[in-house]
């Protein structure tokens, strides 16, 4: 165990912390807003925790995972949010 | 890191930055978790995307850098995604918010909500 291994993870316990009360924004929050904001949160939170992950194992594929994870992270937060806004996502 | 020794230019301040992430991310999340309202809540997480990720990305640099001997900043990648993307969700969570708030109040008080 190095430093870097030390520092790495104590940073995943913080994300899988983060992650925690994301999940239980989401569970409990009183509004359907709350809900996806803690889902938009909860999706950060483990893009970073992957980010932790791939320097811990120091390969080069969970890079790519963390990518595509912010990728479709928003595009589920937008459509949530434009649901919730409009009643409809795609909209003729 | 199995194995592979990382020279100190780029272990510590690697190490220093994963832990500064994982405070303000676990810090931000904490305030999504306690604040009183949905329009103080939508701050906490923001302190995760921007900060947190921005810490967190540059230490995935050093390390990368450092192992492959050459600069590595494809990192670079999903600062940007996600620079460009949290306003965006933000903005359209706040409308959802507030469209909600006042079709709520228009519903309850019995006149018509114009949009």
């Amino acid at each position: 165990m190095t430093l870097l291994d030390y520092a790495a993870w104590f940073a995943s316990g913080c994300f899988g912390l983060a992650m925690l009360f994301a999940t239980w924004r989401v569970i409990r929050g009183p509004a359907a807003q709350d809900r996806v904001l803690g889902l938009d949160t909860l999706y950060v939170n483990g893009m970073l925790m992957l980010l932790a992950l791939g320097i811990r194992s120091g390969s080069g594929f969970y890079f790519e995972i963390a990518l595509l994870i912010a990728l479709f992270g928003f595009v589920g937060s937008v459509a949530l949010a434009k649901f919730l806004l409009r009643g409809e996502v795609i909209e003729p | 890191m199995s194995g592979v020794e990382l020279p100190m230019w780029a272990a510590v301040p690697a190490a220093l930055l994963l832990i500064a992430s994982g405070l303000l991310t676990a810090i931000g999340s904490l305030g999504l978790l306690r604040l009183p309202s949905f329009q103080a809540r939508m701050h906490g997480p923001s302190m995760g995307a921007t900060l947190g990720c921005g810490c967190m990305l540059f230490a995935s640099m050093f390390v990368s850098s450092a192992i492959a001997g050459r600069p590595v900043l494809h990192e670079f990648l999903i600062t940007v995604f996600v620079v460009m993307t949290a306003p965006a969700t933000a903005m359209l969570l706040m409308r959802a918010s507030i469209y909600r708030a006042r079709n709520k109040a228009g519903s309850a008080g019995g006149e018509v909500v114009q949009r």
